[in-house]
């Protein structure tokens, strides 16, 4: 209380500030009522999608466009918290192509580095803009790139341009074919490649296909407990029918206008 | 470097025509109905009505049974209105206050979130109605019931209309004066029981609070009364008249002081911000209802949106002309009445149109409620005390005692009170201009000459 001030001034001039500060703060509301809200709607009712409007080096989830995939295996080298799991295995009827039958990305352990895509001499392995990936089951989120099998490419020589899918359009596909309450697969997402088609095998290859669970398990040795198992599994033939078609499925989804490396 | 997928032809979601049908469909209807109900109920089930019913069917003898039947049918209306209006101005509340605070607010449950308060409803009767361990437990159980009570007793004598209402006492604004101070019983009641601190301080602010804004709330509605010649409030309400200048507010300098009086305590005492000290979040987390869950909890928030109703209900009878229909005196109505059980067709008219005014005027005043809830911070406890000692009661005071020269002056020259009343309604005309102007240059500061009620 101002020692200077006059009681009775004081009390008139309190009142006058109450009425002011009425007639001010009330006024300053209704303005901001008779205003546009800050906030957007977000999932549903945004001007633009929200993937959208995101910045075009945004590190989304990982996308593998199988028809350039070379099955290096760089990428699952590179990441530092083995969310990928790559399994390779030879052609049976064409033993000279090797086939990609395992490509799983945890993308719930995935910490969106980028480390992966840089080591790939292709390309294929992309980050997208994608982002909304919500499931009720978390294993869900592992996306199996090998779904069908697919063979790996052969990198032409000298070739600087290698014809990749519109980025994003691959993992959009996965994501719209799994709805968000879709239960979650039994097995644990690095399922072993050919558990079924190595049962009837001898002891030890039947062991090796069972390690690549464990993701320190040497390519090598996987492809040779495969190349071992594959002969049986053969003979009893309709374990591996669909080892020959799976190109057909990356190529349709390829536009005409593949993008320049 | 591969290019991102190309934006995809993208349309935002709109609310589906079904949904935006069935809410305009509720929020008319269930107002509608409730309000129907009140218009066709209230003036059949008095005991002159009835009486006369049963006498034409030679029935005398089940008066009583009559008689507790209507009773029931009309307290079931009346605590239903309350509930209802309670809950739908919980979720316009919350829309007002996503606008002003440029949020959106629920907008989730029905077209613009209106169904949430029946969300809320569902989802807190389904909670568990937990008692403390060390509380005591009948006095816990039973104190929001004196709340709910204290709430619901005063629909007795709250008017809708020209002859809507349910019991029009003598001692009208008496006995709301009366019944709110249940209210404090039970707030008091469950911050003791509560045995927790937190709810014992939220208590006992509230009864201090309450009993001393209770001071220039009965003074300042003594000054209607001083002016009407009655407590009752259709008494009051047929001393004013349906043009502004006719209205108590306006009519005597100090009523119209005296309303802002009676406005402010009334926010006082139904606990609500800037007087929401008894359940300061901030300070003591939820106050007298810390401890309280589920059905409980839900009894005391329907009290507390429900008194917005009632505070606005009873400043629109004493200062605000009531029902009064310009142009139509209340006289007039009475004639139309006829002298059949039932009324004759164009006094219901004019009765439904009375209940519009009336429930228009109050739903105007609780805007202003809200508004200022979303616009004042909450005040200290010693400035709430000093308002109230050291502002409202010398101030009604003084307001009341002018009444009484007033009226004296009234009785020897009655042309005076229709000059003041122009006067008045012209200076308040004057001054709601002056204050949109004001609003208009706030939204001039920021976003040009446009008013802009999108992204709703």
């Amino acid at each position: 209380m101002p020692k200077t001030a006059n009681p009775a001034s004081e009390y008139v001039d309190n009142v006058t500030d109450t009425v002011q500060s009425f007639w001010h703060g009330l006024s300053i509301t209704l303005s901001y009522m008779l205003r546009r809200p800050i906030t957007t709607q977000y999932p549903d009712r945004t001007e633009l999608r929200v993937r959208d409007t995101l910045p075009p080096r945004y590190r989304g989830f990982l996308e593998v466009d199988a028809a350039i995939c070379t099955g290096c295996q760089a990428c699952e080298r590179a990441c530092p918290i083995g969310c990928i799991q790559i399994t390779l295995e030879k052609d049976p009827a064409n033993p000279k192509q090797r086939v990609v039958t395992q490509f799983d990305i945890d993308e719930a352990k995935c910490m969106f580095c980028g480390l992966c895509v840089e080591p790939c001499p292709t390309g294929s392995i992309q980050h997208t803009r994608e982002f909304e990936g919500a499931q009720r089951s978390v294993r869900n989120l592992t996306i199996r790139w090998a779904e069908p099998e697919f063979p790996v490419y052969k990198v032409a020589k000298g070739a600087e341009y290698f014809p990749r899918v519109t980025l994003g359009s691959l993992v959009r596909a996965k994501l719209d074919a799994r709805p968000w309450h879709a239960p979650g697969p039994e097995y644990l997402p690095p399922e072993p490649p050919s558990a079924k088609a190595a049962e009837p095998a001898p002891k030890p290859p039947a062991k090796a296909a069972a390690t690549p669970t464990v993701p320190a398990a040497k390519p090598a040795d996987v492809m040779k407990a495969a190349a071992e198992a594959a002969p049986p599994a053969e003979a009893a033939a309709p374990a591996a029918p669909t080892v020959i078609a799976p190109v057909a499925a990356p190529a349709a989804l390829t536009p005409a206008d593949g993008q320049k490396a | 470097m591969p290019v991102n997928t190309p934006p995809v032809p993208y349309q935002p979601k709109s609310t589906p025509k079904v949904i935006v049908a069935v809410t305009l469909a509720a929020a008319v209807g269930i107002p509608a109905l409730l309000l129907g109900l009140i218009l066709l109920l209230t003036p059949i089930l008095q005991p002159a009505t009835i009486d006369a019913a049963l006498a034409a069917a030679g029935l005398e003898g089940h008066r009583t049974a009559a008689y507790v039947g209507a009773l029931a049918v009309l307290a079931l209306l009346m605590v239903n209105f309350g509930a209802i209006f309670s809950g739908v101005i919980s979720w316009y509340e919350r829309r007002i206050a996503g606008r002003m605070q440029s949020r959106i607010g629920p907008n989730r449950a029905g077209f613009a979130g209106f169904f949430v308060w029946i969300a809320d409803a569902v989802k807190l009767l389904l909670k568990e109605d937990l008692v403390p361990a060390e509380a005591d437990s009948v006095l816990f159980r039973a104190a929001p019931y004196f709340v709910l009570v204290g709430f619901a007793l005063t629909f007795v004598v709250l008017p809708f209309g020209h002859s809507l209402v349910v019991a029009d006492l003598n001692v009208g604004i008496f006995y709301v004066t009366s019944v709110t101070a249940l209210v404090v019983v039970g707030i008091l009641i469950s911050g003791w029981s509560s045995n927790s601190k937190w709810a014992l301080f939220g208590g006992m602010r509230s009864a201090a609070q309450v009993i001393s804004y209770e001071i220039p709330a009965g003074v300042a509605i003594f000054i209607p009364v001083a002016m009407a010649g009655t407590l009752s409030m259709q008494g009051i309400i047929r001393a004013q008249g349906g043009l502004p200048w006719e209205w108590f507010v306006f009519r005597n300098p100090a009523a119209f002081i005296a309303f802002f009086i009676l406005f402010t305590s009334q926010l006082a005492e139904a606990n609500r911000t800037p007087f929401d000290l008894p359940e300061a979040e901030s300070e003591l987390v939820a106050g007298y209802l810390s401890e309280y869950s589920g059905f409980r909890f839900a009894l005391f928030f329907l009290a507390e949106w429900g008194n917005i109703w009632v505070l606005s209900a009873v400043a629109t009878t004493l200062f605000l002309g009531g029902w009064q229909i310009p142009f139509v005196s209340a006289e007039y109505v009475d004639g139309l009445r006829g002298s059949g059980i039932l009324p004759a067709a164009a006094w219901w008219g004019w009765n439904a149109v009375s209940m519009v005014v009336f429930v228009l005027k109050a739903i105007v005043l609780s805007n202003v409620v809200v508004w200022l809830r979303w616009t004042l911070p909450r005040i200290r406890v010693d400035q709430m005390m000093a308002l109230c000692w050291k502002y409202l009661v010398p101030g009604a005071f003084a307001c009341f005692v002018f009444t009484l020269f007033w009226e004296l002056a009234v009785g020897v020259a009655p042309g005076v009170e229709v000059v003041t009343g122009v006067g008045l309604t012209v200076f308040a005309t004057v001054l709601a201009l002056l204050f949109f102007r004001r609003v208009r240059l706030n939204i001039q500061a920021v976003q040009g000459d446009k008013f802009d009620l999108s992204n709703w």
